[in-house]
């Protein structure tokens, strides 16, 4: 009984959206294995997904606890990252009331609410970092400082392990970027 | 958690731990055809077993995938394989086969929604009664139905354990989003689970009778090149392996396919209850609803409904006593499951007349949420 | 002469669950018992341990072969022996793994496992009895029927096309083809003999006779008359390359059709799991 007020009161969940390819599931995955393995907390990641492998609609969502994790899917979302219009109008209804929304400033130019947190992550990477497959670590920087969620060395642990080899360097470059701008977007609201 | 736990705590998908629960039962044999939502299980047995000296064949489809498998397990291997609904139909004989023969293998069937292709990249749980129906004949089946990551593991293991044990095919039912999900677990050691094997004959070869009657029905098993020289057949057969018309041999071989499992199934059936001490009202369902049968059990618990939730980890064999017993003191069952209706008949089959039972299908490809079985509890009670 | 006879009736013997299972299911006539006789020859002339020595078959007249012979016998469901049998092969490759299938086992419902196993070239040896027609089911046309014969779902005559069983073989990457009859047994003996000594996918066609079926609807006579039949129209290879076409219109060619050296699928995997195993140890 005492597990169960719990972990209703802890559970967290986080939705990384967008199309194919974005890299949107490793994403989950990093911050998953972060938090699992790196924080010691019970995680669950899970994915939906069509056939294509690149292209179509793509999410990743991970759901956190200190208690067990029943039902592995999410319920309400804590946090919505959408890094397509298309994402963001699908599962916007998704998120819970003063739930946090993180978008790509640059790919979703209407945005259902004022209070969002907007990050032009797609040109951050290819302009700040030099390659554009980063833009989801950028993300999943931001995400991490902005709810607190992980600890600052499970995640940097994660990204330069699960990072394709040779792309450690940059990988890691993106995260830090990504929670610099959101520490900045912090102090700004 | 300690150090050395933690070198063991690993992030695994249900289907990489289905990996790595048979390794750990000792697999040295797969064979398999790509087929999604099970791919990943090929794919890593592939990267795995030459490794460790195991044998991995892609196939060239899942007839001969499962035929390899039978094989392989008659030569002395651990052996499985694994595939989702359309691929489970086409092995549907050759399993029946295996049934036969009473050789011991595992088939994991991730499952997705049919009939026919389907939705290959979403959730059903439609195989339930393939799973216990699938070949034709009459034999008993063992079959498990994991709900987390560290159960695909678990269950796995017992699947080998439950097959070597009873000479038999063990199905492993997990589905798409299981089999997908990445869950934390942390590996057991060697030694830390049960690991069983077949027991060999200890007679001279004049006397081995490769399917010989015993006092548990199970018949030791000696491998192909063991010196024993045996003969194997899909035709019914006496109790040396050649192939019979005789009436009472006949009966006498269905018979021993069937005590064989039902006299143990004691052994075998294994379920797991949530707050049914004093439930007015019980959500039975398997598999990844189960979680979700068991967040609405809390959910009804806080809004002060006497609700529990019975998730049998065993389906075939199906938990009749156990089943029973804690229904003793229930009036009404609700039965959650994504198809139209399978598990639900064995609960009918087997609650008093008095229970009440209600059945709560999905079978859109979608999870059914806590909330919709939430709903369905409120609209019963 | 006689004290020959007695020898080879030894051989035999030594070989047969003669106690067990005889009399065997086969129609008196029936060329399966020839191509037994000549797989047990060609088994105690190599010297093989019995205990080494695994007999796959599917279903059918020919796949019930097995069953006589005191050996490893998995006699499993139609068209997947080979299946099966790599199976076997791949798990303890220190057997001798023989598959004995018929035309309708092995090039119908079996015909996908039959041109993979060929391209895997896995060292198993199929003997594929060819009698060109489902015996056990009664009659019904395979992919082997002569196009306008009769047959029980064939009662018209054949109006499909036939596979050539060797040139299938080889294009799907046999190691070893070879054709032979059940009248020349010796030949067939021979045959059966270089395939199991082959390390790689060996066939070996042996062109048998139903005459219970085949030969009755086709006024083809009877076992004496359809193996005569293949007496009068088989041609040695040696002989049929030296003859113009014309020569051999009518006939068929016998005897070792092809082969070739190619690494064997066991023994490829053997290779992988040393490598990595080299890989780990200098790690």
């Amino acid at each position: 009984m005492t597990t169960a007020a719990k972990h209703k009161s802890d559970r967290y969940e986080i939705r990384f959206s967008g199309s194919g390819g974005q890299g949107l599931i490793l994403a989950g995955v990093m911050l998953a294995e972060a938090v699992g393995t790196g924080d010691g907390k019970n995680v669950v990641q899970t994915q939906s997904y069509g056939p294509e492998a690149r292209g179509g609609a793509s999410r990743s969502d991970v759901v956190i606890s200190e208690g067990e994790i029943y039902y592995p899917k999410t319920m309400k979302l804590d946090l919505l990252l959408a890094l397509t219009q298309e994402a963001c109008d699908k599962y916007y209804p998704d998120l819970k009331e003063g739930g946090i929304l993180v978008v790509d400033s640059v790919l979703v130019t209407q945005v259902p609410t004022k209070s969002y947190f907007g990050f032009p992550f797609t040109r951050l990477a290819r302009e700040e970092i030099g390659h554009i497959m980063v833009a989801n670590v950028i993300a999943l920087g931001a995400i991490a400082e902005l709810t607190g969620i992980v600890s600052r060395e499970s995640i940097e642990k994660v990204v330069m392990k699960r990072a394709p080899r040779g792309t450690e360097e940059k990988n890691f470059k993106a995260l830090e970027l990504g929670i610099a701008v959101a520490k900045k977007a912090k102090k700004q609201k | 958690m300690t150090n050395n736990k933690q070198n063991r705590a690993r992030l695994l998908q249900g289907n990489e731990a289905c990996v790595q629960g048979a390794l750990y039962a000792g697999l040295n044999f797969f064979a398999g055809y790509p087929i999604t939502p099970s791919t990943e299980i090929a794919e890593g047995l592939s990267r795995e077993l030459p490794k460790i000296g195991g044998k991995f064949i892609q196939m060239e489809d899942e007839i001969g995938s499962i035929a390899a498998v039978i094989g392989a397990s008659n030569a002395g291997s651990k052996a499985m394989t694994a595939t989702s609904g359309p691929g489970f139909s086409l092995m549907q004989e050759n399993i029946g086969y295996a049934y036969m023969t009473e050789t011991p293998c595992v088939i994991v069937d991730v499952q997705r929604g049919g009939p026919s292709t389907g939705l290959p990249t979403k959730i059903s749980q439609s195989d339930i009664m393939q799973a216990r129906w699938g070949t034709h004949g009459d034999y008993t089946a063992i079959t498990l139905a994991p709900s987390s990551v560290k159960e695909c593991f678990e269950q796995t293991v017992r699947a080998f354990n439950l097959s070597e044990r009873f000479r038999t095919p063990v199905t492993v039912l997990t589905d798409e989003v299981l089999g997908h999900m990445r869950e934390m677990m942390i590996i057991p050691e060697p030694g830390e689970l049960e690991v069983r094997h077949r027991i060999k004959p200890d007679v001279p070869a004049d006397w081995y009778k490769h399917f010989e009657l015993t006092a548990n029905f199970v018949s030791p098993m000696a491998a192909f090149g063991e010196g024993y020289r045996y003969n194997v057949s899909g035709l019914t057969h006496d109790q040396a392996g050649f192939p019979t018309n005789v009436a009472a041999e006949i009966k006498e071989k269905l018979d021993k396919l069937k005590l064989k499992i039902e006299r143990f199934s004691d052994e075998i059936v294994n379920l797991r209850t949530e707050m049914m001490d004093d439930a007015k009202i019980a959500v039975i369902s398997c598999g990844t609803v189960a979680r979700a049968a068991i967040q609405a059990v809390k959910i009804a618990r806080e809004n002060r409904l006497k609700v529990g939730a019975i998730q049998p980890l065993t389906l075939w064999p199906f938990p009749d006593a156990q089943i029973r017993e804690l229904l003793a003191n229930v009036r009404k069952v609700v039965v959650a499951e994504l198809n139209m209706g399978q598990v639900v008949h064995e609960i009918r089959r087997i609650v008093p007349d008095h229970t009440e039972v209600y059945f709560l299908g999905r079978y859109d490809g979608e999870v059914m949420p806590p909330q919709q079985i939430f709903e369905k509890i409120k609209e019963v009670k | 002469m006689a004290t020959d006879v007695q020898q080879k009736s030894d051989v035999t013997h030594h070989y047969l669950r003669a106690k067990k299972k005889f009399p065997n299911v086969w129609c008196a006539g029936c060329g399966n018992g020839i191509v037994m006789g000549a797989l047990i020859r060609a088994i105690d002339r190599l010297g093989l341990d019995k205990d080494g020595v695994a007999v796959v078959s599917g279903i059918g007249c020919s796949s019930r072969l097995p069953v006589y012979l005191d050996f490893n016998t998995l006699h499993t469901t139609h068209g997947r022996a080979l299946a099966f049998a790599t199976g076997v092969k791949f798990a303890k490759p220190e057997l001798k793994v023989i598959v004995i299938t018929g035309d309708g086992d092995a090039l119908a419902i079996g015909g996908n496992h039959f041109i993979h196993a060929c391209r895997r070239n896995i060292d198993i040896t199929t003997i594929l009895i060819n009698n060109k027609i489902y015996g056990m089911t009664g009659g019904q046309f395979s992919p082997t029927t002569t196009a306008g014969a009769h047959a029980t779902t064939a009662p018209y005559g054949n109006y499909e096309k036939q596979f050539d069983i060797s040139k299938l073989a080889i294009a799907a990457g046999a190691s070893y083809v070879a054709r032979g009859t059940v009248y020349h047994v010796q030949q067939l003996e021979k045959l059966i003999q270089g395939a199991i000594s082959k390390k790689g996918f060996a066939v070996v066609e042996a062109v048998s006779n139903c005459h219970t079926y085949y030969g009755r609807m086709n006024r083809e006579g009877d076992a004496v008359a359809m193996i005569g039949w293949m007496k009068d129209h088989a041609m040695p290879i040696q002989a049929a390359v030296k003859l113009p076409p014309e020569k051999m219109a009518g006939k068929f060619v016998t005897g070792l059709l092809h082969e070739t050296d190619a690494t064997e699928f066991c023994e490829e995997y053997r290779m992988l799991v040393e490598r990595l195993a080299a890989k780990e140890e200098s790690k």
